[in-house]
């Protein structure tokens, strides 16, 4: 953590690491004390601070009021309840109450603590979708209302689902070992899933806001830097999905046109992609290469990084990328990454070979609730030359359109059938106040986790795009 | 310029760290607006819930403010304005009142 980190997102940095270290002194059996201290700390500073001004390192005054709050806590709560095991003792004295709480709040121990509790939320009694809620709850300060926007689920259901996630991880009695080195790297793939997960939420999800969208990208990233940071944490997986999220992070702002729709990956304005992220993007992906394993996360990165590399659209590596897709499928198949290969098919060799290639996919059926898969059998009819075959695929692609961009992106895709035309009209001509439309599928995004425990695919990879 | 003493009441907290650092800069903001514009006496202090109060020629002590939640004062600013209708002007550009809060503008009295 640097001290350039944005302003914007300091309450919401801020307040993970306050869960974090009051979770390690209180125990985390007294989770609700946790939350009420922390969200009493930031009431005061914000009351304050709206009066006379943010102080020079309010990041450090946060961890202040945090202490002393979680000081007043203690010593009101010590005859009623038991904290933390191993600091029991100490906490419970008041000649070395200070000293202790000091110990705890100084900062590399705060740094140790935030990764515990990462790893904490990734147990695998819990499951993977509760996991990223459970995560952009404690470390990202989502409150559940956010979470539950973040991911398009009504405040009760969220509610439920963190509840039952507490409950696991107050039954555990015991944060995450960090120490444990064993534990540690048979754990870590589960946090990587997660900080995907939450990065994918963010770049696909289905909520309709762009700025929640971008901020669980930005929060997913964050959780990899602390991963990075750590000996036993920064492996050459965690580099490729750090230069996997650098690299699509990096085409964010060509992603939505200045009327807030989406804009195709052809058509994107590589102009606007941020040199910053592709270069750490290259520099992660360069790193993550030493050894010998490969993870999913290689190969998406690899494929982000064609895309990104081809100066214009046009110039894109489809032979490149269809190999990619095949590598991906041999090491976690699933029916997105092969409806996605599929489209880099169409690319290379035609719309004909597309069609075929998405009429192989297995397990179609678990797109089923995913608008762009019809969409893309309604892109390459439309390419085939027969827009009264794509049609019908596109009105049921708008049919389960999750927000206003999708359905917009996906109405211009259906009035370009109506042109007739054997070949594609851009939807430019035909809706002359929105920016041009995609001239070939838009990349799937993969399905959200959605309101109800229905089934989604099995993975949840990043398309390339 | 007179003399105006802001008193805000009422706005419900925001329930998480962004939407409290959120309300926090609009405060920010329109208080640095007022201090730009030459309006600012005093940025004053916010209030702490708890409270007595003092009563009667036998002055009793009471726990607690007199007011319920939504009448009770959070805090209090004293700002510059010509006439009394300039004041209550300015305190519409105040956050509180999309919370659910409101500015009570009283004149300072002057001899």
């Amino acid at each position: 953590m640097s001290a350039d980190e944005p302003v914007e997102s300091l309450f919401r940095r801020e307040s993970g690491r306050m869960v974090a270290v009051l979770t390690r002194v209180f125990g985390v059996h007294n989770l609700s004390l946790v939350e009420d201290v922390v969200q009493d700390a930031f009431c005061r500073a914000m009351e304050v601070w709206q009066f006379r001004g943010m102080p020079d390192a309010p990041a450090a005054w946060l961890m202040t009021v945090a202490k002393n709050r979680a000081l007043d806590a203690l010593r009101r709560e010590r005859t009623a309840r038991t904290f933390a095991p191993e600091l029991t003792r100490l906490l419970e004295s008041e000649w070395t109450l200070v000293s202790t709480l000091d110990e705890q709040f100084a900062p590399l121990a705060i740094k140790d603590d935030v990764l515990r509790l990462m790893f904490s939320c990734c147990d695998p009694r819990i499951g993977e979708d509760s996991q990223v809620a459970l995560v952009l709850h404690m470390l990202c300060g989502f409150s559940v209302d956010e979470v539950a926007g973040a991911f398009v689920a009504s405040h009760a259901a969220m509610e439920k689902r963190l509840t039952r996630a507490k409950k696991v991880l107050v039954q555990a009695a015991q944060l995450f070992d960090t120490a444990d080195t064993a534990g540690f790297s048979s754990r870590l793939p589960a946090v990587q899933r997660v900080i995907y997960l939450l990065f994918n939420e963010g770049y696909h999800g289905a909520s309709p806001q762009f700025a929640v969208r971008a901020s669980l990208c930005q929060e997913a990233m964050r959780l990899a830097g602390l991963l990075q940071e750590h000996p036993l944490g920064s492996t050459p997986a965690t580099d490729a999905l750090a230069a996997l999220m650098c690299l699509d992070a990096a085409r964010l702002p060509a992603r939505t046109d200045a009327a807030g729709d989406l804009v195709a990956l052809p058509d994107q304005d590589r102009a606007k992609y941020d040199r910053d992220l592709l270069a750490e993007g290259d520099r992660l992906l360069q790193r993550a290469a030493r050894g010998p394993e490969l993870t999913t996360y290689h190969v998406e990165a690899a494929i982000a990084w064609v895309h990104t590399s081809a100066v214009r659209g046009e110039d894109t590596d489809w032979t490149r990328i269809v190999t990619l897709y095949d590598m991906l499928m041999s090491v976690r198949p699933s029916p997105v990454v092969a409806l996605n290969r599929a489209i880099a098919v169409a690319q290379l060799e035609g719309p004909e070979a597309g069609l075929k290639a998405i009429a192989e996919i297995e397990h179609r059926d678990k797109l089923a609730r995913y608008p762009f898969f019809p969409a893309a059998l309604g892109e390459l009819e439309l390419r085939a030359g027969r827009p009264a075959a794509a049609r019908p695929h596109f009105r049921e692609a708008l049919r389960l359109a999750r927000n206003p961009a999708e359905r917009r992106f996906l109405q211009q895709r259906e009035i370009a059938c109506a042109g007739g035309a054997p070949d594609v009209v851009p939807a430019s001509a035909v809706r002359a106040s929105s920016s041009a439309g995609p001239r070939r599928p838009a990349r799937p995004a993969p399905s959200a986790p959605g309101p109800s425990p229905s089934p989604s695919p099995p993975s949840r990879p990043v398309p390339s795009g | 310029m007179n003399e105006y003493l802001f008193l805000y009441r009422g706005s419900t907290r925001p329930s998480s760290p962004q939407e409290m650092q959120e309300v926090m800069q609009l405060w920010m903001a329109w208080m640095q607006d007022l201090a730009t514009r030459g309006h600012m006496k005093e940025r004053g202090q916010p209030l702490e819930g708890t409270g007595k109060t003092v009563n009667g020629t036998e002055r009793t002590v009471t726990d607690g403010p007199y007011a319920e939640a939504k009448d009770l004062v959070g805090g209090y600013t004293i700002i510059l304005a010509k006439d009394l209708d300039e004041a209550a002007e300015l305190s519409k550009g105040c956050p509180v009142f999309d919370r659910g809060g409101s500015v009570e503008v009283r004149p300072v009295m002057k001899m």
